[in-house]
């Protein structure tokens, strides 16, 4: 646990097996132990959860002022106390007694599964069995058994038999999570772990559940019997999926990634981490996996080229005027490469990472407001009132949700959401929802009552509702808040740092500003640079639709995540595109040069999260492939003007030389909201997000975890609900000119003019079916 | 302590001063001393033959002389291997590479949850330990008295799950197929199973 470093704590002197140790008043005797470095064995105890003292293992003498506990008390729950004489095992014969008494009833039903369970070899039973419980067995009766395994979620398997019903999992779910699916049931012997009959455990916690049972009794279905711990080598690694940040640890078995566990790091994802950072990682070895570079022949086919006969046709293509579009996946250091290449290579500012609905504000806000956010997961730890405006944490960012979880739980941190649909989080949080029609969030904003220790947390989505982040900003300024942006992509805020924006250079530079020029044209041995003030992704896709440019270098993103596919396929037909992915898109369809990139696991290199912490991550397979910057310091010295970022560790030395910039930053966009959508009838406002689990491509292939998705739906208030006269699960076609989807509806709390649909879930790809997510009129009727 | 020693001076001692032993250089012996030595050869020629003209003639091996290892079965033909990776633990010689998989109802290969999909001793790195053997908890590793192993690639080395399966023996199904009825994993292990039985023929 953090303490926090600005309260001081009244320190208390105990005596541990003869040791005196000092530690803040509060300590459990457990905790004060281990500062002395004497392990006292547990199960049940865990750090970040409240004491139940459930598995009395961890039982120790105690003595306090003379007054001894008649019997041994379990530490784990008492905390320390002045004048207090603790024996733990290593001096008491009588803890020592009850420990293995306590260990040999835990053993008396447990299966002998060893050989067959996933958690042999680094189980704390096996270990604290052998380090501190009898050798011999002297119950010789038949066990109770259960059948086995039962599977609470399509992710998660439990064996019963193996529990020993630490309520770890049950407290993770309902302190941390929130997601109160399993219980401890019956009692007694019989006493298991259950799920509420119909409802199977969907949470997108679930998989924590398994790295701290400290039994093999939650097992993930993905990992189950693929490999020993002896077998895995393990990398730190940090989360590719979102922007949370969560430190990981990625194991491998030959060359192949087998799991990933939650890191511990205290200021960001504690020990926690979602399951789509945890279960998917099988699209780095999809099958269609790009190997070598392909270039489109005179034929129009794309055929396989070698490395310099591609980077030489991808040289001869961009050298006629090219745009980049970088997607917002790539890590701080590619980002920052696509960002030089841009301006030394091609000489242009046109370059966008936002590969997804943004607009001419956000890019203003993003240089005046984000670029340099100092906001951190501390302030919400301290926040007296977290405002979220077009964010929703545990969709978006779970680990932010698991922060703002904890406050509330704590101390009841009062949560105000502005929206149109009232989600599960913001009933998890008691917040205070502020209903409003999709696209008219900025008026709720401006009429907020904040305090300078209030935190407004606005995610990507903010950008899709004209003046919404001018009127955020504008709540900052008159409140005194503090402001962050939370993307939903881990790269986002790296590439903004990175300067692969088009109004802003590294370091949060303006392009605009002479003397940012001159700083950065220094650092990069050129003589100037672009003063241009650079195309948007929207500006770049239109103008290469009226001709404007010839050519477009695109990294990993897929048009369907824009606002108008059907334009960003024609440009991408019709420009000259160079593509560097891991893996066939939709890009690569009408590339005409391809090249193969490193996926993450296969390189080195830094995500910075939406705090603009430096998520650092190591190579955890070894492979052929490079890195994007790699190849782009190739293109670049064909074209005869080169970046010179060969390595990912020259980039971070270059990226680590830049320095702050003291200048003056672009002033804070000021745009008016747009006046209300008026809808009569069959009329709906349509509003969207995605889901944490969907049709991701980062998701590809995990089938586990597909099936803890939420259900597919469509939201509609009640009103409306009466009006169509649909009931909860009657289909509901939602339609505009572009086209329709069809899906079970919901009713629930969302406002009345508005219908909601995941953005991109299976059966509900709104950006592919109806060319808009949000903000847009439909039609919506019963099927 | 090194003090007390006095350093030794240089050319203090030369090669040339250490004496060298003679070493008497006889002639040759008489005829009747040769025949003396050859009659130990002679006379072997008479004595019982130890060796055999290997390969035409093969002579088995110690009762439990380690060689090539087997992957054994069940009466009713189930693996024994459950793929739990001990023995590949237990190898000092990491000649051992197990992947588990489970097994389900349409495709069991052994009994109860676990199977190993996956197997493969390299005998290139095994020394013929036996530590392997030991570690087996279920008996599926054993070894066989089998040692003509050589072969001329490395690749041929590496022995799969199918060079290192025990044969089917009379009463035996090839797995995949269903668990005796009305049995557990429990009986297996205790050895109760001790032919299959006809519910358990599917055709594959
Ligand atoms: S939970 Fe631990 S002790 Fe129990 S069967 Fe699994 S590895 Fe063995
Ligand atoms: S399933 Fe694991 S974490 Fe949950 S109570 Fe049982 S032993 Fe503890
Ligand atoms: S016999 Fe020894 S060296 Fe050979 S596989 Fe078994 S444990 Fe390894
Ligand atoms: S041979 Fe034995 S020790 Fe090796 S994986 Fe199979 S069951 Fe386990
Ligand atoms: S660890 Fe103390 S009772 Fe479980």
């Amino acid at each position: 646990m953090t303490p926090d470093t600005d309260v001081i704590v009244e320190q208390i002197t105990l005596v541990i097996d003869g040791f005196e140790v000092t530690v803040p008043k509060g300590t459990l005797v457990i905790r004060a132990a281990e500062k002395l470095g004497i392990q006292i064995p547990r199960f049940c105890d865990h750090p970040l959860l409240d004491p139940v003292g459930a598995c009395r293992q961890c039982l120790v003498d105690i003595e306090i002022n003379g007054r001894a506990f008649p019997k041994p008390q379990a530490s784990c729950t008492i905390p320390v106390e002045p004048g207090m004489i603790v024996k733990t095992q290593l001096t008491s014969p009588v803890a020592d007694k009850a420990q293995k008494g306590v260990m040999e009833l835990l053993l008396a039903n447990h299966p002998l599964d060893c050989p067959v369970c996933d958690k042999g070899g680094e189980c704390p039973l096996q270990n604290q069995a052998m380090s501190n419980g009898n050798p011999e067995m002297r119950l010789d009766g038949v066990k109770r058994t259960f059948e086995k395994p039962v599977a609470i979620s399509s992710s998660v398997l439990l064996d019963r038999e193996r529990c020993v019903l630490c309520a770890r999992c049950t407290r993770f779910s309902d302190q941390i999570a929130s997601d109160p699916f399993i219980t401890l049931n019956e009692r007694g012997a019989l006493q298991q772990v259950g799920i509420y009959e119909e409802d199977p455990f969907k949470s997108y916690f679930s998989g924590n559940t398994v790295q701290i049972c400290p039994v093999g009794a939650l097992t993930g279905t993905s990992y189950r019997f693929r490999a020993r711990p002896f077998d895995l080598v393990s990398t730190p690694s940090a989360c590719e999926h979102c922007a949370s940040g969560c430190d990981l640890r990625t194991d491998v078995r030959r060359g192949k990634t087998l799991r990933r566990l939650a890191g511990d790091d205290a200021e960001v994802n504690e020990e926690w981490n979602c399951d789509k950072g945890r279960w998917a990682f099988k699209y780095v070895t999809a099958t269609d996996r790009l190997t070598v570079p392909q270039v489109r022949n005179e034929n129009g086919e794309l055929v396989t080229a070698s490395w310099p006969e591609a980077i030489a046709a991808a040289a001869a293509g961009l050298s006629r005027g090219a745009a980049v579009l970088v997607g917002g996946r790539a890590t701080y250091e590619d980002a920052y490469g696509y960002s030089k290449f841009a301006r030394v290579a091609l000489g242009t500012n046109d370059i966008d990472f936002r590969s997804r609905t943004s607009s001419d504000e956000e890019r203003e806000f993003l240089a005046a407001r984000v670029v340099n956010s100092t906001t951190t997961y501390r302030d919400i730890d301290k926040a007296d009132q977290v405002l979220l405006v077009g964010f929703e944490p545990e969709e978006e960012s779970p680990i932010v949700f698991l922060r703002i979880n904890k406050q509330f739980k704590k101390r009841a941190l009062k949560v105000t959401s502005i929206g149109s649909k009232e989600s599960i989080a913001v009933e998890k949080l008691s917040a205070n929802f502020v209903c409003v029609q999709p696209g008219q969030e900025a008026a709720a904003v401006a009429t907020q009552e904040l305090t300078a220790k209030s935190v407004i947390l606005v995610g990507e989505r903010a950008a899709e509702s004209a003046g919404l982040l001018s009127a955020t900003a504008a709540l900052a300024d008159r409140t005194g808040a503090k402001l962050a942006w939370i993307p939903r992509r881990a790269g986002e805020r790296g590439a903004l740092a990175a300067g692969a924006i088009g109004n802003l250079l590294p370091g949060g530079r303006p392009v605009a500003d002479a003397a940012a020029r001159v700083d950065i044209a220094s650092l990069w041995n050129v003589d100037s640079l672009p003063s241009e003030i650079g195309r948007s992704a929207d500006q770049i896709v239109s103008d290469i639709n009226s001709g404007k440019i010839s050519a477009l270098l695109v990294g990993g993103v897929d048009p369907l995540d824009g606002p108008n596919p059907d334009a960003t396929v024609a440009a991408l037909e019709k420009a000259f595109v160079v593509s560097l992915e891991i893996a066939n898109s939709e890009v690569t369809k009408y590339a005409d040069v391809i090249l193969p990139v490193a996926a993450i696991t296969e390189k080195s290199g830094s995500f910075l999260n939406w705090e603009g912490r430096a998520r650092a991550f190591e190579t955890a397979v070894d492979s052929l492939n490079r890195s994007d910057l790699r190849i782009l310091s190739m293109i670049a010295d064909e074209l005869g003007h080169s970046i010179s970022l060969g390595t990912v560790a020259n980039a971070a030395k270059e990226i680590a030389s830049i320095g702050n910039w003291d200048g003056a930053t672009i002033s804070t966009p000021n745009v008016s909201a747009a006046s209300a959508h008026s809808v009569s009838g069959d009329q709906a406002v349509l509003t969207s997000w995605r889901r944490l689990l969907d049709l991701g491509t980062l998701q590809k292939g995990e089938e586990n975890l597909a099936g803890t998705a939420r259900r597919t739906v469509a939201v509609i208030s009640p009103k409306r609900a009466a009006a169509l006269g649909v009931v909860d699960g009657q289909l509901l076609k939602i339609s505009n000119s572009n086209g329709w989807v069809m899906l079970p509806a919901l009713v629930e709390n969302i406002h009345d003019d508005a219908v909601w649909a995941p953005r991109n879930s299976a059966g509900s790809q709104l950006l592919a079916n109806l060319g808009v997510a949000h903000n847009s009129v439909v039609t919506v009727v019963k099927a | 302590m090194s003090e007390h020693i006095e350093p030794m001076k240089k050319k203090e001692i030369s090669v040339n001063d250490v004496e060298f032993a003679q070493i008497e250089q006889n002639g040759p012996k008489n005829l009747f001393t040769q025949m003396q030595g050859f009659w130990v050869t002679f006379a072997t020629m008479f004595k019982k033959v130890n060796t055999v003209n290997y390969p035409e003639v093969k002579e088995p091996t110690a009762e439990r002389f380690h060689g090539r290892h087997q992957l054994n079965r069940y009466d009713d033909g189930l693996e024994k291997c459950i793929g739990c990776e001990l023995c590949a633990w237990a190898c000092p010689a990491d000649a051992i590479f197990v992947e588990g998989a489970a097994n389900t109802d349409e495709h069991r290969m052994s009994p109860g949850e676990r199977y190993g999909r996956v197997y493969q001793i390299n005998y290139l790195r095994c020394i013929f330990c036996g530590l392997c053997i030991e570690a087996c908890p279920t008996r599926a590793l054993t070894m066989t008295n089998e040692y003509e192993l050589a072969d001329e690639t490395r690749a041929k080395l590496i022995f799969e799950k199918d060079d290192l399966l025990a044969p089917l023996r009379a009463g035996m199904l090839m797995p995949p197929h269903p668990m005796y009825p009305n049995t557990t994993d429990t009986n297996y292990y205790k050895n109760e199973i001790k032919s299959s039985h006809p519910s358990q023929e599917v055709s594959n």
